[in-house]
C-alpha cells in the first residue's frame, strides 16, 4: 500500500467538503434547446453528420423510450427528473469535432491540465516510474513498461481530442470517438452497436440510444495486444446538460486491451443527469479489462446538487475462452445506479467484477453486477467492497444465473461492507439462480464497523486518527485496488481518502 | 519519568470506578513490575496510560517527564514516546505488517519534524530487529496480526516496540499464551531495550515472566490501588504465598 502516505497528505491539504474538480470553465458553447423530441434527435444526428441508418436507429430507440417507465426497484430516492428540462447537446463552439492536439482550443487544454489529465503525447503519466518502494510490493504484471496512456477527452457532448492515434493505428488498433467511428468505420459500428445492450434494454439505456452524443470506440483486431493503456476522460461542464455517452469496445480473437475511464463535473446546486451505455465484446481468447474511477460531483454536505449517474455497462464474452474484467472505484455522484455485467456466452469464458463503492454525506449508491452463465465451464468472480460514511446509503445488488446448458458454471461472490459512524446504511441484495444442477455458486458477505479497538491500536503506534481510518480502509479495499493498473491504483487510493474526509466524528 | 498521582478513573459507559486512588512512580532506567489478581485494574491502567477513550479520569493526574498527558490523544502519547504492547493485539486486514511499520515509524518521525526513513535504511532496521526476535521476513508481508499465532502476535508487538524506540514501554500480560521458548525470545527482546533513559512497566499475573525480565521494583495492584511495593523478592513472595497474604495485610 504505497499510497497510504499520499492519501494522508492529500486529505490534509484539502478542506472538508471541497470537491477538487468543482470548478467550471467559461467556454463558448453550441447547444441544442432544452427538451427532447424527434426534432432534437435529428438535430444531434445532423450535428454529427451521421448516416441515415444511425438516425433511424436513434429514432427507433426514442419511440421505444416514450413507452417506457422509469424503474423504481433500486434503493435510491430522488425527485422526479424532468426530461424536458435538460439540454441534450452541448459542444464547445471552437471544437465541433475531434482534431489534432495543435488545433484544440487552448482554453480546453487548460481544463484538462487542471484536471491532471495528460493530453500531450510525449508526457508520461506522473507516478508511473518505479520507486524503491516497489521492493515491498508484488510485481504488477499488467503495468505497461512505457507508462504511456492514450486519452480520448470528452467535454460535455463531444470528444475534443484523442491522443496517440497514429501510433495505435500502426498496431492496427482503432481508438477514436464514437462519432468518428460512425463516419469512418460504419461497418464495425453497425455490426456491434446495440448487440450487447439492445436499444430496448432499459429506460436509461433506451434514452441513451436515442440521444447519445459521444463516447469512445475501440477496436483491437485479431491477435493484437494493444500496445498501451487506453483511457477516456469524461467532463460535464455546461449546466442543465445531460451527458449521454456511448462506448463500444471490441476485442477480436486473441486480442487484449486494458481501458480506463475517469469522470468529473463542476460543483452545482442543481442535479445533472449522466446516463451512459458501455458495450464490450470479446471474441475467442480475447481479453478486455475495463476500469473506472468515477468521481462525479457528489453534492454538498447537505445533499444539495450532484450528478445522477444511471449507467448500463455490459460485456459479452461472445467467444470461447474469452475474458472480461470490470474494476470500478466509485466515489462520486449523488446517485449511482450501475451494474457492470458479463454475459458468459462462450464456453470456458470468464467474467470478473471488482468494485469499491465509497459513499459519504447524503450519497446513495445502488451498484453491483450480473453474471449470466450461458456457456459450458464458465466462471465468474465478484468482489465488492462497500464503504458507507456520513448519512449515505450503500447497496450491493447482484445477480448470478446459470442457464440450462451452462454445465459446470462456477461463481464466487464476496461482498464486504464497512460502516463508518452510525447514521449510514449498507445493504446486500444478492440474487442467484441455477437452472443447471452442476452449477457451483458460493456467496460470502460481511458487514463490519471500524472498531474502536482497531482504531485505538493503530493510533497507539503514533498514527493520528484520520490517517488511522485511512489505513484501515485502504486495507479493507486492497483486494480490489490490486486489480487496477498501478498508476490508477494510486489515484484511487487518494480518492477514497478524500471521499471519507470529515467522516471521523 | 512516570508519576501517577492519586488517580481515579471509571468506565465512561456505565460509570464503574476501576482505578481508585492509584499512586505509582517509575524512574528512567527502571523496570517496574505490576502484579495483582484478576480484576484488580492492571489492564485498565495500561489503557489509561495509552489514552483509551473508554475510560475517564475523574481525579488525580498522570505526569510523563513532568507533564500531564491527560489531554493528549493516543497518537500524541505514542509520538511522545509511550508504547503499549497489547495483551490482545488487533488484526488489521489488508495492511501488510511491513507497511504498517513504515507508516507508524514515519508518522512519528514526521511529528518530530524528521524526514521519512529512506527505504534501504527502513528495511535494514526491520531486518535487524526481526532477526533478533527470530522472526521470518516473509511473515512481515502478511497483514498485521491476521492469522498470527499467539506467539507471533507477541513477537510482532516487541518488534514494533524495538523499531519505534519508545521511552516508556508498557507491556500488558506479554507472557500470556507464550510457550517457554517464545517467552525467552520475547524476554530477551525486552531486556535488550533496557537502558538508562528508558522505563519499562511489566504488567503480569505470574512470576514466570519476571524470571526472565528481572524487575527493579514490584507493585501489587488490588481494587484499583497499589497496596504494596517492594523489590523483586516481593514477586517471589507472591509466587509462594499467593495474593491473599498481601491483601490481608492491606485490609
Amino acid at each position: 500500500m504505497p499510497a497510504v502516505q499520499e492519501t494522508i497528505d492529500r486529505v490534509r491539504k484539502i478542506d472538508v467538503d471541497q470537491y477538487k474538480y468543482g470548478f467550471q470553465t467559461e467556454i463558448e458553447m453550441d447547444k441544442a434547446p432544452k427538451g427532447l423530441s424527434e426534432e432534437i434527435i435529428r438535430f444531434i444526428s445532423a450535428k454529427k453528420g451521421e448516416p441515415d441508418w444511425m438516425l433511424e436507429w436513434r429514432l427507433g430507440a426514442y419511440r421505444r423510450w416514450l413507452t417506457l417507465e422509469e424503474p423504481t426497484w433500486a434503493r435510491v430516492h430522488y425527485p422526479k427528473i424532468d426530461f424536458q428540462d435538460i439540454h441534450y447537446y452541448a459542444a464547445p463552439k471552437s471544437t465541433p469535432g475531434p482534431k489534432s492536439l495543435s488545433e484544440v482550443d487552448p482554453e480546453l487544454l487548460k481544463v484538462y491540465e487542471k484536471l491532471g489529465i495528460p493530453l500531450k503525447e510525449q508526457e508520461i503519466l506522473a507516478g508511473v516510474q518505479k520507486t524503491e518502494e516497489s521492493e515491498l510490493e508484488e510485481a504488477n504484471d499488467n503495468v505497461y513498461k512505457s507508462g504511456r496512456v492514450a486519452v480520448d477527452a470528452v467535454f460535455d457532448s463531444v470528444s475534443v481530442v484523442t491522443t496517440f492515434k497514429k501510433e495505435l493505428a500502426e498496431a492496427g488498433v482503432i481508438f477514436c470517438s464514437i462519432s468518428e467511428a460512425i463516419r469512418e468505420h460504419p461497418e464495425l459500428v453497425q455490426k456491434y452497436l446495440g448487440s450487447v445492450v439492445p436499444t430496448s434494454d432499459n429506460f436509461y439505456a433506451t434514452l441513451n440510444s436515442a440521444v447519445f452524443t459521444d463516447g469512445s470506440f475501440v477496436f483491437v483486431p485479431k491477435g493484437v495486444r494493444c500496445p498501451m493503456e487506453l483511457s477516456t476522460y469524461f467532463r460535464i461542464n455546461e449546466k442543465n446538460t445531460g451527458q449521454f455517452e456511448r462506448t463500444l469496445i471490441i476485442a477480436e480473437e486473441g486480442a487484449y486491451v486494458s481501458y480506463l475511464e475517469g469522470c468529473t463535473a463542476p460543483q452545482r446546486d442543481e442535479n445533472q443527469l449522466h446516463a451512459a451505455v458501455v458495450e464490450l465484446i470479446a471474441l475467442d481468447d480475447a481479453e478486455i479489462k475495463y476500469s473506472t474511477v468515477q468521481n462525479w460531483y457528489p453534492g454538498d454536505a447537505e445533499g444539495k446538487g450532484g450528478i445522477y449517474n444511471f449507467v448500463t455497462k455490459r460485456g459479452d464474452c461472445r467467444g470461447d475462452r474469452s475474458k472480461i474484467s470490470w474494476t470500478q472505484v466509485e466515489t462520486g455522484s449523488a446517485i449511482t445506479w450501475k451494474y457492470p455485467s458479463c454475459i458468459l456466452r462462450g464456453d470456458d469464458s470468464s467474467g470478473e467484477f471488482y468494485s469499491i463503492a465509497v459513499s459519504n454525506g447524503y450519497q446513495q449508491v445502488d451498484s453491483g453486477t450480473k453474471m449470466i452463465h450461458l456457456g459450458k465451464n464458465t466462471s465468474s468472480r465478484i468482489i465488492s467492497k462497500g464503504i458507507a460514511a456520513g448519512y449515505s446509503q450503500n447497496t450491493y445488488r447482484g445477480q448470478v444465473s446459470a442457464h440450462r446448458k451452462a454445465t459446470n458454471a462456477r461463481n464466487f461472490t464476496n461482498c464486504d461492507s464497512l460502516l463508518i459512524g452510525d447514521q449510514c446504511g449498507a445493504h446486500t441484495v444478492p440474487y442467484m439462480e441455477a437452472k443447471n444442477a452442476t452449477a457451483q455458486f458460493e456467496h460470502e458477505a460481511t458487514t463490519s464497523k471500524i472498531s474502536e479497538d482497531q482504531k485505538f491500536y493503530v493510533m497507539q503506534r503514533g498514527i493520528p486518527e484520520e490517517e488511522a481510518i485511512a489505513l484501515i480502509v485502504n486495507g479493507f479495499v486492497k483486494d480490489v485496488i490490486q486489480q487496477l493498473p498501478m498508476e490508477f491504483a494510486v489515484e484511487a487510493q487518494k480518492l477514497i481518502g478524500i471521499s471519507l474526509e470529515g467522516s471521523v466524528g | 519519568m512516570l508519576e501517577i498521582k492519586n488517580l481515579h478513573a471509571r468506565i465512561v459507559d456505565d460509570g464503574t470506578e476501576i482505578i481508585r486512588g492509584l499512586d505509582l512512580t517509575v524512574k528512567a532506567g527502571e523496570v517496574a513490575a505490576i502484579m495483582g489478581p484478576n480484576g484488580s485494574g492492571k489492564s485498565t491502567l495500561s489503557y489509561i496510560l495509552a489514552g483509551r477513550e473508554d475510560y475517564e479520569v475523574t481525579e488525580g493526574d498522570i505526569l510523563y517527564n513532568g507533564q500531564s498527558i491527560l489531554e493528549m490523544d493516543p497518537a500524541e502519547r505514542a509520538t511522545a514516546g509511550i508504547f503499549l504492547a497489547f495483551q490482545y493485539p488487533m488484526e488489521i486486514p489488508g495492511v501488510a505488517t511491513m507497511e504498517f511499520l513504515k507508516v507508524a515509524m514515519n508518522e512519528q518521525r514526521k511529528a518530530r519534524g524528521e524526514e521519512p526513513l529512506k527505504i534501504p535504511e527502513f528495511l535494514k532496521r526491520v531486518k535487524d530487529a526481526a532477526g533478533l526476535l527470530n522472526m521470518d521476513m516473509n511473515m512481515l508481508k502478511r497483514p498485521l496480526n491476521v492469522g498470527f499465532s499467539g506467539g507471533e502476535k507477541k513477537r510482532a508487538e516487541i518488534l514494533q516496540m524495538k523499531l519505534l524506540e519508545p521511552k516508556l514501554c508498557v507491556l500488558d500480560e506479554t507472557d500470556s499464551g507464550l510457550d517457554i521458548d517464545a517467552l525467552k525470545i520475547v524476554a530477551d527482546g525486552v531486556n535488550a531495550l533496557r537502558s538508562p533513559d528508558r522505563a519499562i512497566v511489566v504488567i503480569t499475573h505470574y512470576q514466570r515472566l519476571l524470571e526472565h525480565i528481572v524487575p527493579d521494583s514490584v507493585h501489587v495492584l488490588y481494587k484499583g490501588q497499589v497496596i504494596k511495593s517492594g523489590d523483586k523478592s516481593l514477586a517471589l513472595d507472591l509466587e509462594t504465598n499467593g495474593y491473599a497474604g498481601v491483601i490481608g495485610q492491606a485490609a
